[in-house]
């Protein structure tokens, strides 16, 4: 079994936000949620950077180990993924999360959360494949089908590269050797505890 | 063209090219394509305490922040130090009470019940202190289970019924947030003027309450400095408890973004580990381990060498008030 990863080569993001509105609109993601966002480092600045960030999907993800009803789980392919089902909305895995993906729909009273939605690399859940309550809970599901992350496979300089870690790396290498520069695998250290060594 | 317009003109154009020339300076040698922002070095530049962040035109600013590695840090505290120092609070009162029970013994009244009583709270008295303290149960027990449950009930109960239990708890512990606040508010109010600390509580605390020798009692007013120390730290305690749980419930109303939730919940849930602690030991010594102690909250009525032996001060004002110890109905005629 492959270990997928995202990597974002931000000396080609263009910081067209398709791979935001991409996801919003495959998953029918709520309003007031964005599993994907797009940020830009050093704006108007020369050598400034946008990185298009979601859950990385961490090794030894600190979400999982934080939660108070144990409601993660790491597929095959080494996805985090988390059961709404048993989803309190207590906002721990926010507070843990470095990358700011777990995000809650305002419901009821107080700044009470709901069930935590965040990017789920296109996998659904733990419901039936291709169910309607998988695709209303956590949208679709593109893996089980044989595809990649929409956001990635769309995107229109591949800045945004999904798949097989060592594949992805090594395509990364490859361009950072031809050019001559790169910005670096970012989240890349933070979340598998290593980088893309040039 | 007049002289004069020309001359401004050259006057102008010195000026922004003046204005331009340090900044086009610094950035010379500059190659945009190839030197850019490097992930990396920002990282190493990163202060603690700072996230790496940047501009998003999604119309949430809280999005823009990209990587913030102290949830690392706050992922270290709630996995690790938390359940080590609750543990030792908790776990290490428990133990000191069981000790102390098993050295001392239950506290007798030194003379017997006299089967005279005095009041001591009126009902006023004893639902404030209710109110509080059957919020507080609540709350501890559901603040407990959120940060310890999965390591002790999720095995017992299996996932399903556990989260459902664990969504109950949370519900809980945000709404009956709201009538402890008031409990503790109303506590203040009752009796801080039985609570400021004076020279008697010296002697009391020298003398260890009598609580590790028997026959021996310093004289105290309302409350002796033990219940003070209790007093004082239900109020503060339950301020720090509330101000934070209440920015928690409300987020992003105070605390700045994720970094200062990550403070307050980290607050929140030391003092809670102390505030259970200390609340075990309160609860002890006013039932289990005291005869007589616990009718002071529970009929409010207590037996009155009880009294005189724990706050004799008390018992003098009070009488000195004209007050008279009433017989219970129940009690035998002594003839």
């Amino acid at each position: 079994m492959a270990r997928v990863k995202f990597l974002c080569d931000a000396d080609r993001c263009i910081e067209c936000n398709a791979c935001v509105t991409a996801c919003k609109n495959e998953h029918e993601v709520p309003w007031g949620i964005n599993r994907r966002r797009v940020v830009t480092i050093n704006d108007g600045k020369p050598g400034e950077r946008s990185v298009s960030m979601a859950c990385m999907h961490c090794t030894d993800a600190p979400c999982a180990a934080v939660c108070p009803v144990n409601c993660f789980y790491t597929t095959a392919d080494a996805v985090v993924l988390h059961s709404k089902d048993l989803c309190i909305g207590c906002g721990y895995c926010f507070y843990a999360c470095p990358f700011g993906a777990p995000q809650y729909p305002k419901v009821g009273n107080f700044g009470s959360r709901g069930k935590m939605d965040k990017c789920t690399y296109c996998a659904g859940g733990p419901e039936e494949d291709f169910s309607t309550v998988e695709y209303e809970k956590y949208g679709r599901n593109r893996l089980a089908e044989g595809k990649l992350p929409l956001c990635a496979e769309m995107c229109s300089t591949k800045s945004l590269l999904a798949g097989d870690g060592d594949i992805i790396a090594s395509i990364y290498k490859e361009r950072v050797m031809k050019r001559g520069y790169g910005s670096g695998a970012w989240g890349w250290k933070t979340a598998y505890k290593e980088t893309v060594a040039i | 063209m007049s002289t004069m317009f020309k001359s401004l003109a050259a006057a102008l154009a010195m000026l922004f090219v003046g204005a331009l020339l340090p900044a086009a300076a610094q950035y010379n040698n500059f190659n945009p394509t190839k030197d850019a922002v490097q992930e990396e070095q920002l990282l190493n530049q990163l202060k603690q305490g700072d996230r790496l962040s940047g501009r998003v035109s999604i119309p949430d600013p809280k999005a823009a922040s990209l990587i913030q590695p102290q949830g690392q840090d706050w992922r270290n505290f709630h996995q690790n130090r938390l359940p080590l120092i609750g543990g030792i609070a908790i776990l290490g009162m428990l133990l000191a009470l069981v000790l102390f029970y098993l050295v001392r013994g239950r506290i007798k009244i030194d003379h017997g019940f006299s089967g005279r009583t005095i009041t001591r709270f009126a009902s006023l008295d004893r639902f404030t202190h209710w109110l509080t303290a059957g919020c507080f149960i609540i709350l501890a027990l559901s603040g407990l289970n959120v940060s310890f449950g999965r390591m002790v009930i999720l095995p017992l109960f299996g996932p399903e019924l556990f989260a459902t239990l664990t969504g109950y708890g949370k519900v809980a512990h945000n709404f009956l947030a709201f009538p402890f606040m008031a409990g503790v508010a109303l506590m203040f109010v009752l009796w801080v003027r039985d609570n400021i600390p004076n020279k008697l509580d010296l002697e009391w605390i020298k003398q260890g309450g009598g609580l590790f020798s028997k026959d021996r009692h310093p004289p105290a007013k309302r409350f002796n400095a033990g219940q003070k120390v209790v007093f004082w730290m239900v109020i503060a305690g339950g301020a720090v408890m509330s101000l934070s749980g209440w920015f928690l419930l409300f987020p992003y109303t105070v605390a700045d973004g994720v970094t200062g939730l990550q403070l307050l919940t980290t607050v929140h849930a030391l003092l809670a580990v102390i505030f259970i602690a200390a609340m075990l030991a309160h609860a002890y010594i006013g039932s289990v381990g005291m005869e007589g102690a616990f009718d002071a909250m529970g009929s409010g009525e207590v037996d009155l060498n009880w009294a005189k032996e724990h706050h004799s001060l008390w018992v003098e004002e009070e009488m000195a008030k004209g007050k008279t110890p009433a017989v219970p109905p129940h009690a035998a005629p002594a003839e």
